[in-house]
């Protein structure tokens, strides 16, 4: 029993960043949300209701890069078409705030969204059926990102396509779903995507406190999401996990099918863009193809890569002070945020192979050795 | 290609205007005649000259032709750009100084247009230019009368060119044809010789002699028909299977570096589409700087983006792909980070908007092989260019030392290494070249699209594609493959639309990877696991 | 026509039989039967690459139980015949059978590790970014699952095996170091205790001693026989004094097929083995 004990606590240290960012997290988004709902709008402490947005954006954002961080920090599966299922996820939320809208559109038909209506449907189309009921329309927020995942994963994977191929398949992926939803006949609103939206659950979109409240559920999602992850990770399957990444054909030969593995963590991280696709939209207000093209894809990898892969706590710090810098550089230099983006690409992959976390780590380690040395001296 | 030059030699016809003067007091004539007069004038007009009064007749038959009212000379009114000019029929000299008052109309009647249409024609029919006489003819086809029939019965016995005898053949058969009064049995062997025919013109008569009185009559038009729809089929076959091999030429161009710098070095270029467009910028610049000379631009174009997009390739392997040395996915997500560079780059110097190249007038125009088919020629240059840079590359592969040190380096990185071969060399070279096609690749798009930032973006997934459909390390691999691709996409797109087509490619690819993960030529042996 | 309804009544009939269930019905046997004291069946095997034939009507077949050799010179046949086995290449033609029951070549390698075989690679390959301990856990013989897996816990049992392993190989101190941070020849030891705490019935290795010191030859061999007998072990190595020292048949394998077989005494004494293997051998030792 000592031993178990010795064991959990030398053997499996990779949850230590967990509590403090789990009390973080939930600390700050409630001091935010507060400060918001409850100071007057003169208070220097106000956090203004367009800045909860923005934080509760940057948190869709900070789940996705665990999405991607688990399938390619853990896994070594590098996605370039995560965008997609964050997308699905999305307009599935997009649907169910589309059938919300009911007759207050602009052609007041109760049933049918504005574009259908402009492009002269008659009936809604069979899968728009059942999205106006809120938990028909989050299941499908999981279950169809998952389902593709799946279909896609299993085809992919069994027949062991990996490396580049298996990455540049992922962005055909989201590129041929960018050129289905672009067009009007798929009945997802084409170009302009699902916009206009007035209310989620009978609460209005536009009001404080539902955006403090979207936040706020976003936020706890976060957390929950991050905890059961690094649950996940530190068990044996986490274990597997990394085996893969580091010699997939070494884990085939001591039993383990990496194939499913791999397809169901696959799943897994399609499922939790899905999620963070669905709380995203509500926040932002829309959804349109654009979300799947290929550039926004390769844009979270690079949050995980700035952060750290590997490190849950590194793809949340990544897209959080990814997206910071690119709300503040888009403000100030719009043109030079491209070139940022690009250099930023090439240095941390040049310079930073483990990101930030990675550095974070080196520095800590030369502190110790140097702390160490000091005594002895 | 010969056709079109005889175009462009009509339009030019009117800068020989010195026959003009011996028309002068015959054109004085004309200005004063009464309308019911004009008809001898311009009988005289025909006999004493020859094409070059063509220009005149066709502007006084649309309604153009007008007379200064101090001089007594005529001129054509032309419509640019909503603004009204006059310039002299014969010269194109323009009046710049005249307005409506300074001008009187020549007023024209229905007889008068008869009487010119047949003129016109017999001009053309006499034409010394064989291929002037065979359009004209193809021109009169569909407003056949009996003096035009009168005109062509006459000439037909005397006219030596074998394709302007067939047309006029054609013209007397469709006339045959559609005279009711004539013996049935003569009708019909018109028709029957009509069938061969794949002019719209025919079509159309054929369609209304369907519908004949006569039951034989019917029944052999409808027979004909059928002939010329097989015919057409086929034909509109080959026009899709020309555009699917044009956009496989396209393919084969993008995605051939990418095979090189893939197949020896096992990483994807990302940047790969971004040296496409530094190709098609580099077209455009050097377009810029010789204006005058776009007919040769082309050729000074061709090595320059190769060059450009090389040099680009080698400083890219050199500063950023050398370090990243087996770490594919890296190579990926750095070389991504370039190609925002260069595209941004490209926005800032040349603004975001697409640039337009102009296509050197020996690429332009079409080659109509009949009237079904006709070929462009910058698609058709393009097909062949796209071949022979395959060949050149093939030769340097095969032929060459770089070429040997190449496929060593491909076959087996290490073994290579230990034989003496310069890998770094080697790299930064593929990369040269592998770039540098895609900048040659670049020049070939220019003619083809617009040339802007997001140019070469759409390439670098289809190029992927190609790369794995074929086999990586095996060119012939990516021959076939962006042929099949290109075709199997332009046959696909009549049913789907372009876009499900696209995405139709895409799922076949993602299937085709379960069976083949290795291409349609994989690269066999224990060395390739 | 008669002979196809004889057949398709012969077939039905054949559906309709009492005495067994449907093949498809079957539960699969987890257990190697090993009736005639034979584990494996491998027979007539081929397998060309480009027309190279790395494996030429191949037989060859293992006591259950026994030590087995395997020597030839390079591109014999060695390695490929073990990749044939393990499920990492597929063969043209031929049969694979582990014990009566199970036909290794319709299975993937996930498939036939888990009936209990295992491998050693000649160059060593652990999960170098976790720890020895991680190593040895991942290869215990458990349900290699995915959900079995997620909420598995190491039984004290397992541990037990685990710091079993650890000592027989010699790495207990270093069981929290990173599996990358260990030396090649500790590579090779821990690779092997992956082996043994898989608990396979049958374990292929690879050039077990390349790169070891003559004492931790002279380890691996002890270890190597006291695992026969329980375990079927056959070992394919280069070093003959090794090969001498624990081996007691011996298989030689030439251009793709069995050259000879037998103790070491009867293949050194063989003609043909002389003609063509140690003949080459000692060139191959004069070259290096």
């Amino acid at each position: 029993m000592t031993r178990l004990m010795k064991y959990f606590s030398e053997g499996r240290t990779s949850g230590k960043h967990t509590l403090p960012f789990v009390v973080i997290l939930l600390g700050v988004t409630i001091l935010a949300s507060a400060a918001n709902l409850f100071l007057p709008a003169d208070s220097a402490l106000y956090v203004s209701t367009y800045t909860i947005t923005l934080l509760g954006k940057y948190l869709c954002y900070a789940m996705l890069a665990l999405a991607v961080d688990i399938i390619w920090g853990y896994c070594g599966i590098l996605s370039l078409g995560h965008g997609a299922f964050f997308a699905l996820g999305g307009y599935a939320m997009g649907m169910y705030l589309m059938r919300q809208i009911g007759d207050r559109g602009v052609y007041g038909n109760p049933l049918l969204p504005d574009f259908m209506v402009f492009l002269d449907w008659k009936e809604l189309p069979w899968f728009w059926l059942g999205m106006d009921q809120f938990w028909f329309a989050m299941l499908m927020a999981v279950l169809v990102p998952g389902v593709l995942a799946f279909v896609f994963g299993w085809l992919a994977f069994r027949s062991r396509v990996t490396g580049v191929y298996l990455s540049i398949m992922t962005q055909a992926l989201t590129y041929a779903l960018l050129l289905a939803f672009f067009r009007n006949e798929m009945g997802f609103g084409g170009n302009n995507g699902l916009t206009d939206f007035k209310e989620i659950l009978g609460f209005n979109l536009q009001a404080d406190s539902t955006r403090v409240a979207l936040f706020l559920i976003t936020a706890i999602l976060l957390a929950v999401i991050f905890v059961v992850s690094q649950k996940i990770l530190s068990s044996r399957l986490g274990k597997v996990v990394l085996a893969i990444r580091d010699s997939e054909s070494r884990s085939r030969f001591i039993g383990y099918r990496t194939d499913r593995y791999k397809v169901w963590l696959f799943v897994y991280s399609a499922v939790i863009a899905g999620i963070a696709g669905a709380l995203y939209v509500p926040q932002v207000g829309i959804i349109n193809p654009g979300e799947f093209s290929p550039i926004n894809s390769i844009e979270m990898v690079i949050w995980v890569a700035v952060g750290g892969r590997g490190t849950l706590i590194g793809a949340v710090i990544g897209a959080l002070l990814v997206n910071y810098a690119k709300t503040r550089f888009t403000a100030i230099m719009p043109d030079a945020w491209l070139f940022a983006l690009g250099a930023m690409f090439v240095l941390v992959t040049l310079y930073l192979p483990k990101g930030l976390m990675g550095l974070y780590g080196q520095l800590k380690a030369k502190r110790n050795t140097v702390m160490n040395k000091e005594p002895q001296a | 290609m010969a056709l079109c030059c005889c175009l462009f030699g009509l339009f030019s016809l009117p800068s020989f205007a010195v026959e003009s003067t011996s028309l002068d007091p015959l054109l004085a004539d004309l200005v004063d005649a009464k309308i019911s007069k004009m008809v001898p004038i311009l009988d005289k007009i025909e006999k004493a000259s020859d094409e070059t009064v063509l220009p005149l007749f066709r502007t006084l038959l649309n309604g153009d032709l007008y007379y200064i009212k101090s001089t007594k000379q005529v001129v054509g009114q032309f419509d640019t750009n909503g603004e009204t000019l006059y310039k002299d029929v014969f010269t194109g000299q323009a009046h710049p100084a005249l307005t409506k008052r300074d001008v009187k109309k020549i007023r024209v009647n229905n007889t008068l247009r008869g009487y010119l249409r047949n003129a016109i024609a017999r001009i053309q029919l006499t034409s010394k230019n064989s291929s002037v006489r065979e359009s004209a003819v193809r021109e009169l086809l569909s407003k056949l009368d009996d003096d035009t029939v009168d005109i062509l019965e006459r000439l037909y016995p005397h006219e030596t060119n074998k394709k302007v005898k067939q047309a006029m053949g054609l013209a007397l058969a469709m006339n045959t044809a559609s005279q009711t009064q004539l013996a049935v049995s003569n009708r019909i062997a018109a028709i029957d010789t009509l069938a061969d025919s794949l002019e719209n013109d025919v079509r159309n008569l054929l369609t209304t002699l369907s519908n004949d009185e006569n039951p034989a009559i019917q029944e052999a038009s409808k027979a004909a028909l059928d002939t010329i729809a097989q015919r057409a089929n086929r034909f509109a076959f080959v026009d899709q299977l020309f555009f699917g091999l044009s956009l496989g030429s396209v393919l084969l161009l993008a995605s051939i570096g990418l095979a090189i710098t893939f197949g020896v070095m096992g990483v994807i270029n990302m940047a790969h589409g971004e040296m496409i467009m530094l190709g098609a910028y580099t077209t455009y610049v050097v377009q810029l700087i010789m204006p005058n000379y776009i007919d040769y631009s082309i050729w000074v174009a061709i090595p320059a983006a190769f060059l450009v997009s090389g040099l680009m390739g080698v400083l890219i392997e050199r500063l950023v792909i050398r370090h990243l040395h087996g770490r594919p996915l890296e190579t990926l997500l750095a070389t991504f980070g370039i190609s925002l560079i260069l595209q941004q780059l490209v926005r800032t110097i040349f603004s975001p908007l697409n640039r337009q190249v102009s296509t050197p007038s020996w690429m332009s125009g079409s080659w109509e092989i009949n009237p079904v088919l006709s070929l462009t020629l910058n698609r058709l240059y393009i097909l062949a260019f796209a071949l022979l840079v395959f060949i050149a590359l093939v030769i340097i592969l095969k032929k060459t030392s770089l070429g040997l040190n190449v496929r060593a380096v491909s076959q087996n990185r290490n073994m290579a290494k230990a034989m003496g071969v310069k890998t770094n060399w080697v790299d930064a070279m593929t990369f040269g070249l592998g770039s540098g096609i895609a900048g040659i690749a670049g020049v070939a798009l220019s003619q083809l699209t617009n040339v802007g930032p997001n140019l070469g973006q759409a390439y670098i997934i289809d190029s992927f594609m190609v790369v794995v459909f074929g086999g990586v390390g095996n060119l012939l691999g990516t021959l076939v493959a962006a042929f099949t691709l290109g075709i199997a996409t332009k046959f696909l797109e009549p049913t789907t639309g372009a876009v499900l087509a696209a995405i139709l490619v895409l799922v076949f690819i993602i299937l085709f990877i379960q069976k083949r993960p290795k291409g349609l030529f994989p690269q066999k042996g224990r060395a390739a696991e | 026509m008669s002979a196809l309804a004889l057949n398709g009544l012969e077939s039905t009939r054949e559906f309709f039989r009492r005495d067994q269930v449907w093949p498809f019905l079957a539960p699969e046997q987890a257990q190697v039967n090993v009736g005639n004291q034979m584990i494996l069946y491998v027979e007539d095997l081929n397998l060309s690459f480009d027309g190279f034939k790395a494996l030429n009507n191949l037989n060859l077949y293992i006591n259950d139980g026994e030590l087995r050799c395997l020597i030839g010179a390079n591109g014999a046949g060695k390695t490929t015949l073990m990749d044939v086995i393990t499920g990492k290449t597929q063969c043209d033609s031929g049969t694979v059978y582990f014990g009566q029951n199970h036909n290794l070549l319709n299975k993937d390698e996930a498939e036939i590790a888990q009936l209990g075989i295992g491998r050693k690679f000649q160059k060593p390959t652990v999960f170098e970014e976790q720890t020895v301990f991680d190593n040895l856990e991942l290869s215990l013989k458990t349900d290699k699952r995915v959900l079995p897996t997620l909420f598995s816990r190491l039984t004290p049992t397992q541990i037990d095996r685990i710091d079993d392993v650890l000592k027989t190989i010699g790495l207990a101190k270093h069981r929290f170091m990173l599996a990358g941070a260990l030396s090649h020849g500790q590579k090779q030891w821990l690779e092997i205790g992956m082996l043994l705490a898989a608990d396979p019935r049958l374990l292929l290795i690879d050039e077990p001693v390349a790169g070891m010191t003559a004492q931790e030859t002279e380890r691996t061999a002890e270890l190597l026989t006291s695992l026969a007998g329980e375990r079927t072990v056959i070992v394919v190595e280069h070093d003959m004094e090794f090969v001498r020292s624990i081996a007691r048949t011996v298989t030689v394998l030439h251009q793709g097929s069995v050259l000879a077989e037998g103790t070491m005494d009867q293949i050194q004494s063989n003609k043909d083995v002389i003609e063509v293997y140690l003949g080459e051998e000692a060139a191959g030792e004069e070259i290096a």
